[in-house]
Order: structure tokens, then sequence, then C-alpha cells
């Protein structure tokens, strides 16, 4: 027997959350060591996992299939392709880094912290491996509560307002989810995500099938979260303790894109394809719709959290530009669309890394300031150089400056999305512009031109060494795949062409 | 022989609650040494029960005196409502100290209720139906009205009584216009006699909903529901417990027994209108839970909301020949998923009230810092309540809700799962004050076998929960009888 790799990284965590249980909760450099440890196996592994893919092969690889509920043909069913694997990478990578931050910033109830933290990445990597609709719901739903408890013990002075609406509008969400699955099961025999987009179910039956693809996209449209659904965002992203915005923004919201990658697109086209111009329009108008709302933000937090809505704005109207490819019937339409996809899931990746980054970087300076209010700063670039640089470069990339990572997602999107929907597209080049001026007037003029309160702001200290250990990753990849997007690239790709050549 | 054999069980919780009673009256002086020993002794009658059941509980083909049955059907009813009474006996351990003097016959009506109860189960006769149905009403208005000295008590054992007898009697009634047609009081027999009688078609509906009134009574559907809330705050809190899975399950295993075998005909009849009850019942259940500030109130009120959704399976039944969602082994596998899982929080409610003396959830404030276990606990259980996966409720609602997709009763699910997001809202009122807000921090005492009570129950929310195919299948082959009856 092959050693079963996605099990190892879907659980190892879950496992070291119980074995923290039962360590005493006063010794917390060991919980907190002993959490990091843990999380270095499946960041190995899923390293390995990007090497060991085979590219040329692609399709679904690293299977394991064992039985799980055979009285209703419910199987444990798990494999990746070249869209898993970046995204277990990044879950990998983040929550490594997340507990690292925090073994130097939380210091109430840390054996809470770490188990919930840790069960929390089984339940996101869970999500990115499920080919089973009943492992995938249930890898879906355990996520929620450990996020939900993170937000209402951890977090800020809204917390307990931020957590409920957090759990109860994704609940709403994926509940709708549950009969669709049903719904499927009764129409193929089986819970199997695959199979499901083999056959396409309700294929004879618009309405159903209409019905199944709302249910879906809407459970995955609050995860993304896409205008109108977006609400909880802000007041989550805000309330959250910093490691959890960076999980929040970094994966959670990438389980929604997933979703309509994995599931919406292949398994219901036909409907896909006949709404694509609403689920476009959708996603323009949380490109711009968010990145205006970020100008007017003076929380430094809640402006990185709605730019979150902008940039997840742009993987929706890539993967609708894909859907709305199935209108022409054209090999050049088929091609397009596979450019939008792979901007789309490269976005997801870059936004993961590059708002993540600045999430830390919002954290760090709360810490020192206890406040994130825009207007009172200014001027911190002398006084603070290191962070100066570290801000500006992660800025930069995630307004799609070209050469750092964030440029490739948006460019390829476009580049896709302007051959399919050509007016749309147009349009959202508005929130390139305002992503711009956010970032470049709002959060680098306010906070680090200007003249500086000395009086107000002079015991300031720059980054310090866990700081930057915890960043140099994150930069590290923000140039690398800036300069040279092939490998990530590459991978993508793979599964990308392999969905559309299918539909 | 062979018939008395099945009934092992039964005579051994009489012969139980006998000794009990006898030890009780024997034994003068009250003591705790006296609880202990008569507590022990009806867990080991529980428990002797029990494995009676596992040992002799064959399917009998005849029923006993042509009154008791001993199918599939029954025996599970019979497994799960024992196993319910371990677990409340188990956490009742030195509940009532400080509340009442008289604390050995207590536990001797627990075991003459879950008697009631196992008879309930098997009954195929009218007769005997309504006897054992008014013994299980008699023992229960007794254990509700235990704490004769204190007000709340002795009002819900009052208003429990009151409407009791009002059900009682208009299920009596609806069994008379059954008789009275039929001419028969067993079940096989009245479908076909129905059938044959030419008033049949027109007083079959008027007994079908009479003999709703008294079976929705026990499982507190609405409109028969007025008397749980006050009756659930006021009764001590193991009867409670009890009270929200033994008698419940009880009217269930009546309701499916009787519609089914006896009115089969008036299907869509019933149908139609259990679809209707079904809605109002969760819906109202949970809408007035979410105003409630007493835990034992609000879970009164989930209790409600939760029979309503167990209804759906009843509705949405269906012969079950190409796939496991058949709707009826659906009620069942929901039962024993809310089985473990409503006993598991109410244990903790037990131990809360026990240290604290307080039900208001605002004092749950902090339970996580006092004690973990608990507080974990309870959130699971909660979390099982909502139908989070990986628990047993999960389990359960997704075989209820899948039967009603594959009916197509789409109005029925959708209404069930904007339920289950509203119920979300007031269980996470308790979480919130556990984990969230900041309380008195001091440990808490809790009794081992409380403990014990807890641990077991959250084991098996968690294996229903990760490993159901066992439960499914049990609850599938249940239910086969009646289907086989109905198809």
């Amino acid at each position: 027997m092959e050693f079963p790799i996605l099990s190892a990284i879907t659980f190892i965590p879950a496992l070291g959350a119980l074995i923290i249980l039962f360590f005493p909760k006063e010794r917390v450099n060991l919980i907190r060591w002993f959490a990091i440890a843990v999380s270095l196996i499946p960041l190995a592994l899923s390293t390995y996992l990007w090497i060991a893919y085979n590219q040329s092969e692609g399709g679904i690889q690293f299977v394991e299939r064992y039985r799980w509920i055979p009285a209703i043909n419910v199987w444990y069913h798990v494999g990746v392709d070249g869209i898993s694997v970046p995204m277990l990478f990044l879950t990998s990578l983040l929550s490594t880094l997340g507990y690292f931050y925090s073994a130097y910033t939380i210091h109430e109830r840390v054996k809470e912290y770490y188990f919930l933290f840790l069960l929390l990445q089984t339940g996101m990597n869970g999500v990115f491996v499920a080919l089973d609709f009943v492992l995938f719901y249930v890898f879906w739903e355990i996520g929620l509560v450990p996020m939900y408890l993170l937000i209402g013990v951890w977090g800020g002075k809204y917390r307990e307002y931020a957590a409920i609406k957090f759990f109860l509008y994704t609940l709403a969400g994926s509940v709708f989810m549950l009969l669709a699955i049903l719904g499927i099961y009764f129409t193929t025999g089986s819970f199997d995500i695959l199979k499901a987009a083999e056959v396409h179910p309700f294929a004879d039956n618009f309405t159903l099938a209409s019905l199944a693809f709302w249910a879906f996209f809407v459970a995955f449209a609050i995860k993304v979260p896409s205008f109108p659904f977006h609400t909880w965002l802000p007041d989550a992203h805000t309330e959250a303790p910093t490691a959890g915005s960076v999980i929040l923004a970094g994966i959670l919201l990438k389980l929604g894109c997933y979703g309509l990658l994995r599931i919406v697109l292949p398994i219901f086209p036909e409907p896909f394809r006949f709404y694509a111009p609403i689920v476009a329009i959708l996603g323009l108008i949380s490109i711009v719709y968010g990145a205006f709302v970020c100008m007017a933000q003076w929380d430094l937090k809640r402006l990185i959290a709605y730019s979150s809505v902008a940039h997840m704005g742009y993987v929706v109207l890539g993967i609708a530009a894909a859907a709305a490819s199935l209108n022409f019937n054209h090999p050049s339409f088929k091609e397009s669309a596979a450019i939008a996809l792979n901007g789309a899931t490269m976005q997801m990746f870059n936004h993961g890394i590059i708002t993540g980054g600045l999430f830390f970087l919002v954290g760090m300076i709360y810490e020192r300031a206890h406040t994130r209010d825009l207007q009172v700063f200014g001027g911190l670039g002398a006084k603070l150089p290191y962070y100066y640089a570290v801000v500006m470069i992660t800025g930069l990339a995630s307004l799609g400056l070209p050469g750092l990572a964030g440029f490739w997602g948006e460019f390829l999107v476009f580049r896709g999305a302007f051959h399919i929907i050509p007016y749309i597209a147009a349009f959202g080049v508005i929130g390139v512009v305002a992503t711009a001026g956010y970032i470049l007037w709002k959060v680098v003029q306010f906070m680090f031109l200007g003249p500086f309160n000395e009086e107000k702001w002079g015991y300031l200290t720059d980054m310090e060494a866990f700081e930057k250990v915890t960043m140099w990753p994150l930069l590290l990849f923000m140039v690398g795949f800036g300069l040279y997007p092939a490998p990530l690239l590459n991978i993508i790709n793979t599964a990308t062409t392999a969905l559309m050549g299918k539909l | 022989m062979d018939i008395l054999s099945a009934f092992a069980p039964e005579l051994a919780l009489f012969l139980g609650g006998l000794t009990l009673l006898a030890l009780d009256m024997a034994w003068r002086r009250a003591e705790e040494r006296k609880e202990a020993v008569i507590l022990s002794l009806a867990v080991a009658f529980t428990a002797l029960s029990f494995l009676l059941l596992l040992l002799f509980g064959k399917v009998s083909a005849s029923p006993l005196f042509g009154m008791l049955a001993s199918d599939r059907f029954a025996l599970f009813f019979k497994g799960l409502v024992l196993v319910g009474t371990g677990l409340v006996l188990l956490s009742s351990y030195r509940y009532l100290e400080g509340h009442t003097p008289y604390r050995g016959e207590f536990y001797a009506f627990f075991l003459l209720v879950t008697l009631a109860i196992l008879l309930v189960v098997g009954s195929v006769n009218l007769l005997m139906l309504y006897l054992a149905f008014e013994f299980l009403s008699l023992t229960s208005y007794i254990l509700v009205g235990y704490l004769r000295e204190e007000g709340k008590s002795s009002e819900a054992a009052i208003k429990y009584f009151l409407y009791g007898i009002t059900a009682s009697a208009l299920m009596l009634y609806g069994m008379s216009l059954l008789y009275g047609v039929t001419g028969t009081l067993y079940l096989t027999e009245i479908g076909p006699a129905l059938k044959k009688s030419e008033v049949g078609g027109w007083l079959a509906f008027p007994a079908m909903i009479l003999l709703l009134a008294g079976f929705g009574f026990k499982i507190a559907l609405v409109p028969f529901h007025q008397w749980s809330p006050d009756t659930y705050e006021g009764a001590p809190t193991p009867v409670t417990a009890f009270l929200s899975v033994g008698p419940k399950a009880a009217g269930l295993a009546v309701l499916m027994r009787v519609f089914i075998t006896a009115l089969a005909d008036f299907q869509p009849d019933w149908t139609a209108l259990l679809a209707g009850i079904s809605m109002v019942t969760m819906t109202l259940g949970n809408l007035i839970a979410l105003r409630q500030e007493n835990i034992k109130r609000m879970m009164a009120y989930s209790s409600i909301a939760h029979a309503g959704y167990i209804l759906m399976g009843i509705v949405c039944m269906v012969s079950g020949v190409a796939s496991n969602f058949t709707g009826l082994n659906g009620v069942l596998i929901y039962l024993m998923a809310y089985l473990f899982t409503n006993l598991g929080a109410f244990a903790v409610v037990i131990a809360v009230e026990r240290a604290i003396g307080s039900n208001r959830i605002a004092d749950y404030a902090g339970l996580i810092k006092r004690d973990p276990l608990l507080a974990g606990a309870m959130i699971i259980f909660l979390l099982s309540l909502i139908g989070i996966p990986g628990t047993g409720g999960f389990v359960g609602k997704f075989f209820v809700f899948g039967a009603a997709i594959q009916m197509q009763f789409y109005i029925l699910a959708l209404v069930g799962i904007i339920n289950s997001v509203i119920s979300a809202f007031y269980y996470l009122n308790v979480v919130k004050q556990m984990f969230f807000r900041p309380g008195d921090e001091s440990p808490i005492s809790v009794s081992s076998s409380l403990r014990w009570a807890v641990v077991v129950s959250l084991v098996m929310v968690f294996i229903i929960g990760l490993y159901p195919h066992p439960f499914i299948s049990v609850g599938t082959e249940a239910v086969h009888i009646l289907g086989s009856a109905l198809f």
C-alpha cells in the first residue's frame, strides 16, 4: 500500500489537536512549539506533493478510496489535481506562519487556541482533497466551528456579533447545498463528485438543474464572498485575531472559489452557461464596489477586509467568463476560458499569500499602537523603515504591480475575460485603478508619509525578529512567483485545461 | 415459555420496581448510603433488562395473547428507552439531595415508567395500548411532581396531568370510534375491516385526529405541546431529561405503528395532516425557543422543534427498495442520535444546576474555565442538535431531509433547513455564554456517575456521527416490518 499522503496532510493537524488536549494548560510554550512542529509535517508533505504531482499526466492523483457508509454508498474518497495541490500548500504554509506568529502574540487560553486552530486546518485541507459529497460537506462544516470560537473568544470588541454572523451566514449557505447534494444523490445514485461531473445530473430538467445550481452557488458565494453575500466578511475579518484574519482571508475564502471550480462549473455547466452573465456581473460589482468601499475606510483592517471582496471578485469574474465561453462554439473561446480559469486560480493562491501578509502587517501595527485608525498615523516611514518596506512590497503586490505575484491572477483573468465577455471585463478595469488608489493613497500616504507625530508615536519600534520571520516566506513567494510564475501556472494549467476539455 | 422469555426485560423491570419500593419502605432511615444502594440497584435492574433484551429479545411470530408484539420495531424502541433510562439514572445521583427527603422510591418509579414504555411500544391491540399509555402517563405525572414541596414542580405536575387526561380522553374517543366501526381491537384487523365498512371512510378521519391528540401530546407536537415548557421547567431535571426522550419515543412508536398498520388506506390524509403539523411544530418550537432565558425551557421548545423534524421522516416515507432513505428509518436514526445528544446535554444541565443552583442561560458564563469537560461536551451536544456534520445529529437530519428530497417534498425540506439555521442562533447563545463571557472561575464538583453519563453520551454522539453504518442498519431493519405492512 502506498503512503496515504493526503490523509496524512489532512488529519495530522487534528491528531496534534487531540494530543494537545492532554497537555497541562500551564505549559504554554510546550503547546505553542508542539503545534508549530506538528504543522511542519503537512507543510513538508504538501511541498513534496507539489513536486511529486505528475504534471504530464494531469488529472486526479494520489487517490485513496475506502467504503465509509455502505448503506448509502458514501465513500472516503480523496484525491488532488492541479487546483488542489497549490491550495493544500497554501493552507499548510499560512497555518504554520499563523501558529508561529500567534506564539508571540496570543497569551490567553493558549491550549484552546491551538486546539481549535489545528482542528480548523484539518477542516480546510479536507475540503481541498474530498471527492465525495458527504465527505466534502463534513469538512466544509467542520471548519465553521473552530473559526466561530476563534473569533468569539480571541476577537476584538464586537467579536460576539461578528462570530454569530459568520456562523449563521455560512450555515445558511451550506444547508441549501446539502439539499442539492441529496438531489444529486437521488439522480446519480452516488455521492461521487467526479461521477456527478461526468453524468451532469438534472441535465434533462432545467428547472431542477437551476435550483441545484443556485443552491451550490449561494453556498459558495457566501464563502467567497461575492456581492451581495459579503456583509459578514468585514465584521468577521475586523474582529478576528490576527492569525484568524490571515486564515479567513488566506484560505477560507478560497474554499468558496474552490467549490465553484470543483463542483459548480464541472457538474452544472448548462445552468452555469445560462446564468453566467448574472454571475459575471456579481463578480464585477464585487470588484468595483469592493474597491470603492475600501477608499472610504479609515480602519486599516476593515480596508484590507473589503479589499478581499474586490480581489475575490476577479476570481468570480474569471470563473463566470469560463462558463460564458460555453455559449460560443469556437476553440479560441475554450482557450480563453482556460486562461481565465488559470487567472482565477492563480488569484486564489496569490491573494492568500498577499492578503494573508497584509493582515499580519495590520496585526503588527495594532500590537504596537493599539489602534488601526488611519487618520492618527502619518510619517511612520522614517520611524519604521523595515515595516514600511514590507508594507510597500505587499501593497504593491496587492494592487497588481507587474513583477509581483498579484499581477498574474488579474492579468490572466482579464486576458481571458476580454475575449469572452468584453464589456463586463472592461468595467472591471475600474477596480484595478481604484485598488491602486486605496493602497497608495489610503494605506501608504496616511500611514507612512507626511509629518510624524513624535509625541504620540515616538515609542513605536520597528519589526521584531519573529515578525520578520513570519513575513519572509510570504515576501519570497510574492517576488518569486511575480518574476517566475511558471511553477504555479503550469500545475494549475493541467487542471483547468482538463476541466474545459470535458465541458 | 418461548413467548414469555421474549418479555423477560419487562419482567425484570417490574420485579426491580417492586423490589426497590419494598426496600425503600423496609429501610426507614433516610441516609446517603441508602440512596446510593437503591440507585445502584435501579441501574443494575435496567442493565439486566437490557441484557435480557439482547439475549432473549427474539422476534416472535405471534404477539403475546394477541396483545403485545415482540417484533424488531418494538425491540428497537425497547433497547433505545432502556439505554436512555440508564443514562438518566446515572446523571440523577444526588440530584434530589436538598430537594426532598423521600429519595428512594424516585428510582423505583423510573423503572416503572420505563416498563410502561416497553409495554406501549409493543402494543398491537387498542385496549392494551390504552392501558399501557395510561400507565406511562400516571408514572410520569408522579415523577414530574416529585418535589412536592416546591411550587414549580407541583404546578408542572398539575399542568401535565390536566393536559394529559384530556389528551387521553380524546384518544380513547378515537379508539372507540375505530372499535365501533370495525368491531375489533387488533391493529392488524382494523385496516381490512375499515375498508369493508361503509362508514369507515368518513369516520376514520375524525378517529385519526382524535388518536393524534393522544400521541401528539406525548410527542409534544403543536398544537398539543402547551404543557411541555412549564412541565419541563418545573419537573426535577432528570425527569425532564427523561421526558424529552422516553415518552417522546413511545409516542412516535405508536403513531407509526397505528397509522401505518391500522390506517394504511388513509395514508394520503394523514400524510398531509402530519406534513402541516411537522412544519408548524418545528417553526413554532424554534421561534419561541429563541426568546428563552431558562435553559430547561429552551430545551423544551427545542425538543418540540426536533419532534417536527422527526415527523418529516413519517411524512416522507417511501417503499425503500431503491435507496436506504425510507423516511421511517430516518425517524429511528434521528431518535438514536437525539437520545444521546439530548440526554448528554441534560446531564450537563443537571451538573450545572447542582453546582450553582441555577438554570438561567446567563449563569453558564465562563463554564469553560470552571469545568472544561462539561463545557466541551456541551458544545458538541449543541452542535449535534444544530446538525453539524461529525455528530450524530447530522446523521439524523441527513436521513429525514434525504427522505424529503427523495419524495420531492421540497417545501418541507426547505422549511426544515431554514429552521435548522434559526435553531443555531439559540443553541449558540449557550455556547456564547460558556466560552465567550467571563464568569465565576471556581471549579465545580460533579459526581463521577454523572461524568460517566456525559462521557458515554459524548462518545456515542461521535460514533453515530462518524461511523453511522451499524446504526443505519439497525434502524432500517427495525422499520422493515412496518414498511411491509404498507407496501
